[in-house]
């Protein structure tokens, strides 16, 4: 018991005192999964919304496709990665195994299907009260894609939190395609398990409760842009 | 002004849902200049009638022309509002530049067109304010501002007042008299029996899917024809 109050007075006066071993692993956790989040928008966004609109054969299975990468392992991930970076992988040349860029596209595979599959059924819906005026308007399909994102904002931002929340959260693929190297590709979760089973338990919990409050600070937000989206939405 | 889209043929015009018809043997012409009001009772078909020929449904049987030299542009030369017409969440002001732009409308003319637009619908002094927190006849006013601010040849209404009250009716009926006097063609519905006496220039009158009369509007109200038109218009017709 001691040993774990301990511990957590060690942690504590880690994040007081803001200490630049903890506050490099943070920075690099939030630059990786806000790189990951944008990449993962660009492409997320307007796929989930032409997935939408759009009428082809075996949109059917696209949507369920979609809905069931949701759930790729991380740890799947990782190493389908790793495959293309490592050496004599398809992407060997760039030497980006063990690099930040790396968990940068591991995240980006991560989070891209949740981003497209939550902005595919928020654009569905939105399209469903909008299709017929859009069209007598003289708006065709692909060009009310952007508009319907418009007009979906505040939904669409609780999805990108949602990517960002997975995206930083998770260990499997980055620690197969950023190795945990010490001021290079560690990250809070990666820290975290390494401090655990080294027994550096101050570390591993300061940065434990930096990601709480980093998944409260994050679900807070989305509560927020809920209500807002109530109100502004009538 | 190019040239005319109309008149408009429906030719035989029908339509069936899973088994239900809805429409069937529609056959009209719909000239250019008339005030067109599709009258009937509740489910007589009269919205699945304005959709077929505004072309957001396809129909089951029979055909949609429109036989004027323009008709290659028929598409972009009509509009429509809905009994709840979907404004976007922007601003008023935005909305009406919305369809502007859509209709390739270049940025430096569209600031005027909107204040023109929000001005002569009365809506100038809410520009800024967001669409969807209108009140029920604002919003109506304000789907008929950026209808009408496409300059629509052909403007279709389906039942533009029924969710209104009296008051801003009023002003809806008024708005789409001066639209129709600015040139747009009009072809609305209602089961409104004052509001198609204080509108329409021609009836068509619809019944259980079938056009029944097709009529200028004093003959039909004086004398109607079919035993259902007359039953309609002395408030029997059940439906």
């Amino acid at each position: 018991m001691s040993e774990l109050s301990q511990a957590f007075r060690a942690a504590f006066s880690l994040l007081v005192q803001r200490d630049p071993a903890l506050l490099e692993i943070v920075t690099l956790s939030l630059q990786v999964s806000g790189m990951a989040t944008v990449l993962a928008s660009l492409v997320g966004l307007p796929l989930g919304g032409w997935v939408a609109v759009a009428r082809f054969p075996g949109r059917r299975l696209a949507v369920v496709l979609l809905n069931a990468l949701m759930g790729l392992p991380p740890v799947v991930v990782g190493l389908l990665v790793y495959l293309l970076l490592s050496r004599s992988g398809p992407a060997g040349t760039l030497g980006w195994l063990f690099t930040p860029q790396a968990m940068v596209i591991a995240q980006v595979v991560l989070i891209t299907p949740i981003v497209a599959a939550l902005t595919r059924q928020v654009v569905e819906d939105l399209w469903q009260e909008y299709a017929e005026q859009l069209r007598s308007l003289g708006v065709s399909a692909v060009r009310a894609i952007p508009t319907l994102l418009w007009d979906g904002r505040y939904s669409l931002s609780i999805t990108l939190l949602a990517g960002f929340g997975r995206a930083i959260a998770e260990v499997g693929a980055v620690i197969i395609v950023g190795g945990n190297i010490a001021h290079v590709t560690r990250v809070m979760t990666t820290a975290i398990a390494l401090e655990t089973s080294r027994g550096d338990l101050a570390l591993a919990l300061g940065l434990g409760i930096v990601l709480l409050l980093l998944s409260l600070l994050v679900n807070a937000a989305a509560q927020l842009l809920s209500d807002v989206a109530r109100r502004a939405e009538g | 002004m190019s040239t005319s889209i109309l008149p408009l043929e429906l030719d035989d015009l029908g339509y069936t849902v899973r088994g239900n018809t809805i429409l069937r043997g529609i056959t009209v012409r719909l000239e250019a200049g008339l005030r067109t009001v599709v009258l009937g009772p509740n489910g007589a078909g009269k919205s699945v009638l304005l959709r077929l020929a505004h072309g957001l449904l396809a129909p089951s049987q029979g055909a949609v022309r429109w036989l004027g030299e323009g008709a290659a542009h028929a598409r972009r030369r009509q509009t429509m509002v809905f009994e709840h017409s979907v404004l976007l969440r922007r601003s008023v002001a935005a909305n009406v530049d919305y369809a502007l732009r859509v209709h390739g409308v270049r940025r430096g003319r569209r600031r005027a067109l909107v204040a023109r637009g929000l001005a002569r619908t009365g809506l100038a002094d809410l520009a800024g304010r967001n669409a969807r927190v209108l009140s029920a006849g604002e919003q109506q006013r304000l789907a008929l501002a950026r209808a009408w601010a496409l300059e629509p040849e052909v403007l279709f209404l389906d039942e533009p007042t029924a969710a209104l009250d009296p008051a801003a009716a009023r002003a809806v009926e008024s708005l789409i008299e001066s639209i129709a006097d600015a040139g747009s063609k009009i072809i609305m519905t209602t089961h409104d029996l004052g509001q198609a006496r204080r509108m329409a220039d021609e009836i068509l009158f619809i019944h259980n899917g079938r056009l029944v009369e097709h009529a200028p509007a004093a003959r039909f109200f004086a004398e109607p024809r079919s035993r259902e038109a007359a039953a309609f218009l002395q408030g029997e017709l059940s439906w």
